[in-house]
């Protein structure tokens, strides 16, 4: 059943549930700051529209700057008003930042420590169409492994929102993932937002945790509730904050649980399963299984069809955690 | 009332009192990069003209306040001249002398790049480069919004101008339009791997800086004094940013480095190199021409 403490949306699993892309709970997170925090400020490059900076830029016009495509000088400029006592967000796809401009990022923004709110849109199959060039999938790994970031990626809209207010809180750099197709949203405006794990599925006698993060855990919340009618009983944890990681919280569901499947749209190297991977063998080894991209790029198509090809949808969750019991 | 150093007179007296902490502060470069065992040597050398009269003329800061808010901002781009930077601060009170023996080594304040959290006044962490140009464009942009009337003071050396980002700032700042911010380039016409005209040209550079709206001074950036001139120009340009290309001697004031390109990425002491005094010598040959001004006068210490 869904978790009746996290005010979660009782009818996500409904054919007419709420469709909306985490992109534009960064649009509104940022009215929401541009009104109330004279320090925030907004930079793209030339991605202005789909990366929902657009209204920021017509209310705030002076704090709005458009960098044309140059994703390096976009960086080091936010990194200088960053130190500059301004709160930078910079936004553009996720392959371009921080994929082109890595190295730019990690020396005037990370290692800088300069105040700046990364924002990575188009991340995963959800891109789509576009096909695999636009399609970052290795973006959550190029960001956890730096020292002194926060990696922070929201299930659906509204905690895009909130995770987008919240990171202007944070005394440091922030890498902030979305997509751009819309997805089920399952919080409400009252779902506290936490950076800790939140448990949305709950069962009695639980065999399994599935730990989702940004829209993929739609298809683990789906997966876990057509695996309760085959008598399997598992868990369904959202991790919108990957690093720092909620350590104790993954441990203690590892308790109840004794195995997991992590589920995200990233490739299963270096993202939310390896965040949990390299902790479980640290402190309490136990049998994983991991959905996502298997090393390969994906291709143009719908992201059905992507997810679908790649092995990414519900029935490979529900294939991972029936193999993941087998090996407890 | 805005403090401003440049209202005040560059008299024959404080021209001479520059040019000997000038030279004085290459022979710390020398000692400080005989002590470290790694560093660059050219750079530094010819941009010790213009750090002096940076912190002891141009900029408005304060070594026992690092942080103070209405300071002038110098970010280092070409982070690799480090050593030039950290000898001028110690001179000028930032830390202790003596501190620059620890360059390099482990637990020191002085990386072997510039890192902002490791040192207050550095202003920020550089080494990579053709990233400074960009950074002090957003320094240059929060004065802006915050009404600030310091100014931003950008140093990049000619051979990052082969950087792609470099491009991406200038064009920047020129639709911008950014006159809180004035670049000096490091035309010292070296670089790691030979002279920049013949690993990748730059010429001609006064013209691409036109071409993307700037205003261009050119100056002998081993001339205090028309340095000095030049920074004051940039200050009364109003509608453009300024760049200064400042033509320098890499290895300035040591015989044997003048003009090297081998000696960009090399401390004296560690290795021969052809056309210089043996390994070993080279320090000692280095500080007996800067305390000689190259056998023009003699040492106080002969």
């Amino acid at each position: 059943m869904l978790n009746p403490d996290l005010k979660l949306n009782q009818k996500m699993f409904d054919k007419t549930a709420e469709m909306k892309a985490t992109r534009d709970g960064f649009g509104t997170g940022l009215i929401y700051l541009g009104e109330t925090n004279p320090a925030v400020v907004v930079l793209t490059a030339d991605l202005n529209e789909s990366t929902r900076t657009e209204e920021f830029s017509k209310k705030f016009p002076e704090r709005f700057f458009e960098c044309g495509v140059a994703e390096q000088n976009m960086a080091a400029i936010a990194a200088g008003l960053g130190v500059s006592r301004k709160i930078p967000f910079m936004s553009s796809y996720a392959t371009f930042s921080p994929g082109k401009n890595w190295e730019t990022i990690r020396t005037t923004i990370v290692y800088n420590h300069s105040n700046v709110k990364i924002a990575g849109h188009h991340s995963g199959v959800m891109t789509g169409p576009d096909g695999a060039t636009h399609q970052a999938t290795e973006d959550i790994a190029i960001t956890r492994c730096w020292p002194g970031i926060e990696v922070i990626v929201p299930c659906d809209s509204h905690e895009s929102r909130k995770a987008v207010i919240m990171s202007a809180d944070i005394d440091g750099p922030v890498y902030l993932r979305f997509s751009r197709d819309k997805s089920v949203v399952m919080t409400t405006e009252e779902t506290p937002f936490d950076k800790k794990i939140q448990t949305f599925w709950v069962t009695e006698n639980p065999q399994c945790t599935i730990f989702g993060t940004g829209h993929m855990l739609y298809h683990a919340m789906v997966a876990g509730k057509e695996l309760e009618s085959e008598g399997i009983n598992v868990l369904v944890a959202n991790i919108a904050c990957i690093k720092p990681l909620d350590t104790e919280g993954v441990l203690d569901l590892i308790e109840k649980t004794g195995c997991a499947v992590s589920v995200e749209d990233h490739q299963v190297m270096g993202g939310l399963g390896g965040a949990i991977a390299e902790l479980l063998a640290l402190k309490r080894p136990a049998p994983m299984e991991f959905v996502g991209l298997q090393n390969t790029f994906a291709e143009s198509g719908s992201p059905k069809d992507i997810m679908e090809k790649y092995g990414m949808g519900k029935e490979a969750i529900k294939a991972a955690v029936r193999k993941v019991i087998g090996r407890k | 009332m805005i403090v401003d150093n440049l209202d005040v007179d560059l008299t024959p007296e404080k021209l001479l009192d520059l040019q000997e902490k000038a030279v004085k502060a290459r022979e710390l470069v020398i000692e400080t990069l005989l002590e470290a065992k790694s560093g660059h040597s050219a750079g530094p050398l010819g941009m010790a003209d213009i750090f002096v009269a940076l912190y002891f003329h141009i900029l408005n800061h304060d070594p026992k306040d690092p942080h103070k808010p209405d300071r002038d901002r110098l970010i280092l781009s070409n982070g690799h001249i480090c050593p030039i930077r950290y000898v001028v601060m110690a001179m000028a009170g930032y830390f202790p002398i003596e501190e620059l023996k620890t360059l390099r080594k482990i637990n020191s304040r002085l990386q072997g790049h510039p890192h902002r959290t490791a040192l207050d006044g550095v202003e920020t962490t550089s080494g990579p480069l053709g990233e400074g140009l960009s950074q002090s464009i957003g320094y240059a942009l929060a004065a802006k919004l915050d009404h600030k009337n310091h100014y931003i003071y950008c140093i990049t050396s000619d051979g990052e101008h082969q950087e792609g980002n470099t491009w991406e700032a200038i064009m920047f700042a020129g639709k911008n339009k950014i006159n809180n911010l004035t670049v000096i380039i490091d035309r010292n016409n070296i670089q790691i791997d030979g002279f920049t005209e013949d690993i990748m040209p730059l010429e001609p550079l006064r013209e691409k800086y036109e071409a993307f709206g700037w205003h261009v001074l050119e100056v002998d950036g081993n001339n205090i004094r028309t340095f000095v001139d030049a920074v004051r120009e940039a200050k009364a340009i109003f509608n453009k940013p300024t760049v200064i290309i400042a033509h320098t001697i890499p290895g300035k004031g040591v015989s044997f480095m003048e003009n090297s390109y081998l000696w960009h990425g090399s401390p004296p002491d560690v290795g021969e190199v052809a056309g210089s005094p043996a390994k070993g010598e080279q320090a000692k040959i280095a500080l007996a021409d800067l305390r000689t001004l190259q056998g023009k006068i003699e040492s106080e210490h002969q």
